[in-house]
């Protein structure tokens, strides 16, 4: 992954001289401050970060937090008053008019908290708009524009108004809007709040299939950790203008920069960010098919443990074998494959906890964490369940019960 | 008791050696609007002279009926029939031809200002005055400047009646203008458009319904014209009053009288009926 986007040191100041205001900025004087002594507002506070091609990144913060100021300035809709946002290499905030027109049409696409869209026009004429703007032929247009009601769900509704459609169905116009002009970044403000909860789950379900499909790189605004961090590839979040922490929605979990990042993510449900692999352990002992029970019951000594995972050669899981079973087989000279057991639970790497707490009920043996080539990479036993779930530092080196 | 002091400004003086000044300077310019005027006045009459009575009292029924209901619409085609009674027909189409000519010129003048005041606020805080002074200076005043560029006739009647008639469409273009919700006009620029296809594509047709709204207005206003107008030698309903008035005839006042009340009646509704249309999809205000 490379950088697409690389914001340096951008602030935003409102107000009758907002230029003044930057060596103040560049001192290191507060907002407070500045508001007092210039009455100028600070909207964006020195901001860097960088967005990687193909990612989800996930502006989050409270109302007034300046996320909103922040995420207007990777259009221009507000011009930075200093510092530099590099697109591709380029600084967009140099850009003259027909450069920055140009980005707008084909690289920049933006989808609005109210949906913003042109209550004058049909769906389809909606959906239509930014290749109007182009200047696309009329067929060609509407076929592209066709193609992306459908992504969104909304085939037969084209000759409608948006007054007649709801919520969720107006952002969805939004979505197919923006993607019409198959940009490279995808601009979200609140693009879900002001739908009801269940409408913003499926959005959100939705987004994450059109992003799987599609991959763009979206810059996504909301106040919602829990949706930030089920959105977000990277989080960053904002408070009062700057840019307090950046990084994956785990990271920030496990360590928040700061006594406000830890309040603030204090009421996340753990449950629905943490994956397997966070919270898997990797095991100390591995019997391979092929080394027999008296392996199998030397491993477990030696480890201090009851059960133990098999594998075959090429590390897939085949069962698991108990210390009981063990001693039994080796008395009864029985072989390791008579005394396996196969009612384990295999689990993907990347299946959330959420998903996890169930099948740790159900199953009387640790659950086995496979990554995508179904190797075996680690197990989860019911109390790395439990513990994942409190915000105090996982213990990675527990022992191995069952 | 204290006397005002014996002080004289000669402002009056001044707009008169002003308005003689244009009227020699701008010969050719106000000779041109009379032509355009006078030719668009007389086509429009010619028009619906030529047009058979009953023809237009069906179109009028038939209007009704598309932007109200079938009552109003045969309710306003009886209104026309009637003032047809009482022998006003060619008055009531000279009355119509005038306010149509009004109106057009109102709307050409009108919506670019307002559009211009929508986004200058330089140009913006100069025209206020200039608006509210045009509603409320007393109409009798500037038919004496209409006189002097334009004769007695039609054409000055239209000269007053664009000064009284101006200001709601141009205030409510700028007021629709600026009142376009601000996520849409963002969204346009997100999508790069330039500023004539914002205006063109977005904020013309988003503010539409509420310049249909100061249409409806300024075409009552020139309505309420028609009599002052008559003063300045405009034919029509008007000057059906008026010499009513002179003759102090009763009969022939209240008949020119409800004949006014009546074409009112039928233009607000239409009007108000069009804007209605506009405002079924179109506007960020709900």
């Amino acid at each position: 992954m490379t950088a697409q986007i690389r914001v340096e040191n951008v602030s935003k100041i409102f107000g009758p001289k907002p230029k003044s205001v930057i060596p103040m900025i560049k001192e290191g004087m507060s907002k407070e401050g500045i508001l007092n002594k210039t009455n100028h507002t600070v909207g964006v506070y020195n901001a860097s970060f960088e967005v990687e091609k193909g990612e989800v990144f996930v502006i989050m913060g409270l109302s007034g937090s300046g996320k909103s100021t922040l995420i207007r300035c990777f259009n221009l809709l507000n011009k930075p008053t200093d510092g530099s946002i590099y697109l591709d290499g380029e600084d967009i905030v140099a850009f003259n008019k027909n450069e920055l027109k140009k980005i707008r049409q084909e690289k920049i696409a933006m989808v609005f908290q109210h949906f913003g869209l042109f209550s004058h026009r049909t769906i389809l004429a909606n959906v239509e708009y930014g290749l109007e703007i182009r200047n696309v032929s009329k067929e060609e247009r509407r076929e592209i524009a066709m193609n992306n009601i459908e992504t969104v769900g909304l085939k037969g509704y084209e000759d409608k108004y948006p007054d007649e459609l709801s919520g969720g169905m107006q952002q969805r116009v939004g979505l197919a809007r923006a993607l019409a002009n198959d940009p490279d970044i995808l601009l979200m403000d609140e693009p879900f709040s002001a739908l009801d909860p269940l409408i913003r789950r499926e959005m959100q379900l939705e987004l994450l299939d059109i992003q799987e499909r599609l991959q763009k790189t979206i810059i996504f605004i909301t106040h919602d950790v829990n949706e930030a961090f089920k959105l977000g590839d990277r989080v960053a979040v904002m408070k009062n203008g700057q840019v307090e922490q950046v990084g994956t929605p785990e990271e920030i979990i496990t360590s928040p920069a700061n006594h406000y990042i830890s309040d603030f993510i204090k009421d996340i449900d753990r449950s629905k960010v943490f994956q397997a692999e966070h919270i898997m352990t990797r095991p100390n002992a591995l019997v391979s098919l092929k080394d027999g029970l008296n392996v199998a019951v030397k491993e477990m000594k030696e480890n201090g443990i009851s059960s133990v995972f098999v594998v075959n050669r090429s590390r897939q899981v085949e069962g698991i074998v108990t210390i009981d079973d063990a001693i039994q087989g080796i008395k009864e000279k029985q072989r390791l494959s008579d005394v396996l057991r196969h009612d384990i639970t295999v689990v993907n790497q990347e299946e959330y906890i959420n998903d996890l707490i169930p099948k740790a009920l159900e199953s009387q043996f640790p659950l086995a964490v496979v990554n995508g080539e179904n190797k075996l990479i680690g197990f989860i036993l019911r109390v790395h369940v439990l513990s994942g779930l409190v915000s105090e530092e996982i213990n990675k080196s527990e022992a191995y019960y069952v | 008791m204290g006397n005002f002091p014996d002080i004289r400004t000669q402002i009056g003086d001044y707009v008169d050696q002003f308005v003689s000044f244009l009227d020699t300077s701008l010969e050719g310019f106000f000779d041109f609007i009379f032509f355009i005027s006078s030719r668009t006045i007389n086509g429009i009459a010619d028009f619906l002279m030529w047009m058979p009575w009953w023809l237009f009292i069906i179109l009028i029924v038939l209007m009704g009926w598309y932007f109200k209901s079938v009552v109003s619409g045969v309710l306003y085609g009886l209104f026309i029939f009637l003032i047809g009674t009482f022998g006003l027909w060619e008055d009531m189409m000279t009355t119509i031809s005038i306010i149509i000519t009004a109106v057009i010129i109102c709307l050409i003048i009108g919506i670019p200002l307002g559009v211009w005041m929508a986004f200058s606020k330089g140009f913006s805080t100069v025209m206020r005055p200039l608006l509210d002074a045009m509603q409320t200076m007393p109409s009798f005043v500037y038919l004496i400047p209409a006189i002097f560029f334009f004769g007695l006739g039609n054409v000055s009647a239209i000269f007053a009646t664009l000064i009284y008639a101006l200001p709601p469409v141009i205030r409510l273009t700028e007021l629709a203008i600026r009142g376009v919700d601000k996520e849409v006009i963002e969204s346009a620029q997100s999508f790069g458009s330039s500023n004539w296809q914002m205006l063109k594509k977005v904020q013309l047709p988003q503010a539409l319904p509420t310049i249909m709204a100061g249409v409806n207005q300024t075409t009552m206003m020139a309505l309420a014209m028609v009599v002052i107008a008559s003063m300045v030698g405009a034919s029509g309903l008007g000057e059906q009053v008026l010499v009513a008035i002179n003759r102090i005839d009763i009969a022939l006042g209240f008949e020119a009288g409800i004949s006014i009340v009546f074409l009112a009646i039928i233009i607000d509704r239409i009007t108000n009926g069009v804007a209605g249309k506009f405002q079924k999809h179109g506007g960020a205000t709900e």
